[in-house]
């Protein structure tokens, strides 16, 4: 078999295959969590979270050799890592509610500052004895080549705890996201809520920091719930597809990069997502652009005919190039602009809706039907044949087009 | 500290600290209060796959394809996250992640597919800069800065700097009413007839070259942290645009300035024989300016009557 | 049968067949409109009519779908000098780093260009302006200190600083306190006296007949449009509000007779 079936299969090695099952429950967790970050409009403090990591991995680094331990323990620069993201979420937040500087100032300072310490420690630690192998840059971009079992273990049991964490949380977060001053209503803390979100995100980033490294773990978060934006309007099925398209992002970027040699695992998880994304953003049948273009043309056409076919009813000149070219390649008009007897009948016909909307507006003052009046709905939409009729009676009977419309 | 070593070692990178800071902290100005800081984030984390393709296409990391490389990245990102935005209805945040992390994973991806083993082109390279190296090897005092044959030698990004520098204050100086107006109330500019979209383009296309230029020489940590934190310590000193323009230039100098003579000198004071990532500390220090002017800046708190939603 | 008259040089703003739409739903659909010239227009509909929508796009600021727009006989771009312009005031981020007398300064970009020198003659204008608005002892101060009704008259400051002949206001008395209403009818009155001429979008029908002597009822297509005493009636308010109005309100709108 190939290397991308045996990987698939998960028959690649032990490591491997908790590599590619960690990337998935990761890519689920990250998904689903991200979802919650981008109906919040928050998207991008994932990525002070993530670059704020940096310092924390070299201080932890410093310090567990300086206790005398093995610098590259991944617990302990996980932990080292949360401590640092921690304490650059709490400074985004409090730099946003303190002074007026908008979040993404905050954001941004936060990233570069905090990154910033990360490079000065890691220059630091290259110069210690211990140093030289440290391998932290693996942290960047992440590094699942020469990763021990006992770390593909971490990452797999890590997976699962962010998954379990974003279900239990999952309609407290789901309420604040959708509407944060009907939660407050509601009796919920929404700053607690929030911070239990960025809590997750954290713990998230921390996790897949070895694996994807820490500029790509914000495309994890990104990008399934921007992507699983395009196939649905419904929150909680969102999370489900944002999960299920950061799981076989997860799964196939790892398969894919233990399939062959200098196959970072990163950027191919990452670019999984971004091509699922190209593809909702091209064919997603509602929201997709494809549909959108369709769509926009038809309408465009649609307000064209009715002012057009508006304007041979009043008898006034059509001036847009545009309306001219439609209405005469649908035959309504001749090249000359006199209209056709298909145009003018459906200039009356069109004349006619007109009236009947006028008369039913006097009729029925009510907003709620009438409000629907916005030029192009069809009337036999809005009322029943006999209201029609109705309202035809007080019209009285069909003219000619020319004697129709006396202005209104 | 001030004699000819300093000449020979520290004088150069210092200026293009400067110039690299103040170049990226002017157009980060009007990014802050157009609520666009985060696109300073973006154009830096493109240049990596820019610089790639450039290399990939011409083979060799001359200054100039690199460059190209560059803009035209960052100006790929800019299109690609307006037409996220637009057509896919996506937030403007969002958008921004979904295109710059996925150019950047396509730069790594890249870049570990092809050999570059025999060539200086690395992530680290592309984040941290090589700010330290920049020695004028002929200098041997203060007097060299008047000496043609060692002026011949002085490393070539310090005039490369100092020109995207230039053309970054001539450009503010020019559509400086033109980005003030448009930043503060585009639908009335757009009413004077001025080109708001067009001016809002510009300034991305202004930070781009900014960085860009900034990047080869000093890395990204710092183009990220120039465009925001000097002019957001600065907007939380003054109360007028043009005061606050000229705080951000004096805050991008001094995080220049103390965050070399830190990473140089610091580690000694600390005994320790190593200088650390000038770069980093370029940041760090930049940060710590924003930190105080958080906690001490006269003009800290919002003022805005009834405060509008951000437009949408 | 009503033809709608071609714009001439004399009408200062004029829209034919004017559709914008946010996505599928149109906001304004194939509206005709004729302003008058010196005189005060108010363009009235219910929220969510298309008041707004109509007057950003009769300037070009959102993209309209269809229709045409003159000004003074030729198209907005080649009239922009002839319009001012005071938006909503909730448009802009009044926490701004500038100064009350900067914002009215924005209004001469125009004219200054971009590197032109903001003469002593110009500054001198821009202080003038402000003192129309009776608002000269605010000039230094920071826009984010200005109340509601402030913020409008510095906005109506800057559109006098731009010294047209076709003032545009977008709801220039929402949320302002009554002195400043006053003031901003007497500065509008006075435009219209020396000849210029008003089209602001209003919400309070109880105002019309005191502020306005044209009107135009929009909603959504144009339900009507002359002056206060022959358009603002009440069989045209109800096909504008579709009942939305209560038959007290409307008879509070007194003397409107059919």
């Amino acid at each position: 078999m190939t290397p991308l079936v045996d990987a698939l299969l998960l028959q690649s090695g032990y490591n491997a295959a908790l590599v590619a099952i960690g990337a998935a429950l990761l890519g689920f967790s990250t998904g689903a969590t991200g979802t919650f970050l981008f109906l919040r409009k928050r998207a991008l403090v994932s990525d002070a979270t993530a670059h704020a990591t940096l310092p924390g991995v070299g201080l932890a680094f410093i310090c567990m050799v300086s206790l005398g331990g093995d610098g590259r323990n991944l617990i302990g620069l996980m932990l080292g890592s949360a401590v640092t993201a921690t304490v650059g979420l709490m400074i985004v937040e409090w730099i946003s509610r303190r002074t007026r500087l908008a979040e993404d100032a905050a954001i941004g300072a936060v990233l570069g500052s905090f990154f910033g310490l990360g490079v000065v420690l890691l220059t630091m630690i290259q110069t210690m004895s211990a140093g030289r192998q440290a391998g932290l840059e693996g942290f960047l971009l992440g590094a699942t080549a020469g990763m021990l079992f006992q770390d593909a273990v971490v990452i797999a049991i890590g997976g699962v705890l962010a998954v379990f964490a974003t279900w239990v949380l999952r309609r407290p977060m789901t309420l604040v996201a959708f509407d944060a001053e009907y939660a407050a209503a509601m009796g919920y803390d929404v700053r607690k809520i929030d911070l239990m979100m960025m809590g997750i995100v954290m713990v998230i980033t921390v996790v897949g920091l070895k694996l994807v490294g820490l500029i790509l773990i914000v495309a994890m978060l990104i990008i399934p719930p921007v992507a699983a934006r395009f196939w649905t309007d419904r929150s909680n099925r969102l999370i489900w597809i944002a999960g299920f398209i950061g799981a076989v992002s997860g799964y196939l970027g790892a398969a894919l990069s233990a399939s062959a040699p200098a196959m970072p695992t990163g950027p191919l998880i990452v670019l999984t997502a971004a091509t699922v994304f190209f593809f909702s953003l091209l064919f997603a049948p509602e929201r997709g652009i494809a549909a959108a273009v369709v769509r926009q043309r038809r309408f465009q056409a649609r307000v064209h005919r009715r002012q057009g076919l508006l304007a041979l009813a009043r008898q006034e000149p059509i001036r847009e190039p545009f309306t001219l070219r439609l209405l005469s390649r649908e035959g309504l008009i001749r090249p000359d602009g006199v209209p056709t007897e298909t145009g003018r009948a459906k200039a009356s016909k069109v004349a006619r809706d007109e009236r009947r909307w006028d008369i039913a507006r006097k009729v029925h003052q009510d907003a709620g039907l009438t409000g629907r009046y916005d030029g192009l709905t069809p009337i036999e939409e809005i009322f029943t044949p006999d209201e029609i009729q109705d309202f035809d009676r007080q019209i009285g009977p069909p003219v000619a087009v020319g004697a129709l419309y006396d202005g209104g | 500290m001030m004699g000819a070593d300093f000449v020979q070692f520290s004088l150069v990178p210092i200026l293009i600290g400067i110039f690299a800071s103040v170049a990226c902290a002017l157009p980060g100005n009007f990014l802050i209060l157009r609520r666009q800081a985060l696109i300073g984030d973006a154009i830096s984390h493109v240049v990596l796959p820019g610089i790639v393709v450039a290399f990939l296409l011409t083979g060799t990391v001359a200054a100039l394809p690199m460059l190209i490389g560059a803009a035209g990245a960052a100006l790929t990102a800019v299109i690609l996250i307006e037409a996220v935005k637009r057509l896919g209805g996506i937030e403007s945040g969002a958008a921004m992640g979904v295109v710059f992390t996925t150019l950047f994973a396509g730069g790594v991806l890249l870049l570990e597919q092809s050999d570059t083993s025999n060539v200086h082109i690395d992530v680290e390279h592309a984040l941290m800069g090589n700010l330290e190296s920049l020695i004028w090897f002929r200098a041997t005092g203060w007097a060299s800065l008047w000496d043609p044959v060692a002026l011949s030698s002085l490393p070539q990004e310090l005039p490369r700097m100092a020109m995207a520098c230039c053309l970054v204050i001539v450009l503010m100086m020019i559509f400086w009413r033109w980005l003030k107006i448009a930043t503060f109330d585009e639908s009335f500019a757009q009413v004077l007839g001025i080109p708001a979209t067009g001016v809002g383009v510009g300034l991305v296309i202004t930070a781009a070259i900014a960085a860009v230029a900034a990047f080869d020489a000093v890395g990204s940590i710092i183009v990220i942290a120039m465009f925001i934190c000097p002019p957001a310590a600065a907007r939380l000193m003054t109360n007028t645009l043009t005061a606050q323009v000229w705080w951000s230039v004096a805050f991008a100098t001094l995080s220049a300035i103390l965050g070399y003579v830190f990473a140089g000198y610091g580690p000694m004071w600390f005994g320790s024989q190593n200088a650390v990532s000038a770069a980093g500390m370029i940041a760090v220090v930049s940060g710590i300016i924003l930190g105080l002017a958080c906690v001490f800046g006269p003009y800290r708190a919002r003022t805005g009557a009834d405060r509008a939603p951000p437009a949408l | 049968m009503v033809l709608t008259p071609a714009p001439t040089a004399e009408t200062p703003l004029s829209a034919r067949g004017l559709t914008v739409s946010y996505g599928e739903k149109p906001a304004v659909f194939s509206v005709d409109a004729t302003f008058p010239a010196q005189s005060m227009s108010a363009i009235i509909g219910p929220n969510g009519a298309g008041k707004s929508t109509f007057l950003k796009a009769s300037l070009g600021i959102i993209p309209r779908l269809s229709g045409d727009v003159s000004v003074f006989g030729t198209p907005v771009e080649k009239a922009r000098h002839r319009i001012a312009y005071v938006p909503q005031r909730a448009s802009v981020d009044w926490d701004f780093p500038t100064t009350v007398i900067d914002v009215v300064q924005m209004g001469l970009y125009r004219k200054v260009g971009l590197l032109g020198r903001l003469s002593g003659q110009m500054t001198h204008r821009a202080r003038a302006c402000l003192d129309r608005v009776g608002m000269s002892d605010f000039g230094d101060r920071q826009i984010g200190q200005l109340s509601g009704g402030q913020q409008q008259r510095v906005f109506l400051a800057r559109a006098l600083a731009q010294d047209a002949d076709l003032y545009l206001l977008d709801e220039p008395f929402a949320g302002v306190d009554a002195a400043t209403e006053r003031a901003i009818v007497d500065v509008l009155k006075l435009l219209k006296a020396e000849g210029k001429s008003v089209v602001a979008v209003h919400h309070d029908l109880s105002t019309v007949r005191e502020y306005f002597d044209h009107v135009f009822l929009i909603n959504v297509r144009r339900v009507a449009e002359g002056s206060v005493t022959t358009a603002f009636t009440t069989e045209n308010l109800n096909a504008t509000y579709g009942g939305r109005l209560a038959a007290t309100h409307m008879a509070k709108l007194g003397g409107v007779a059919s």
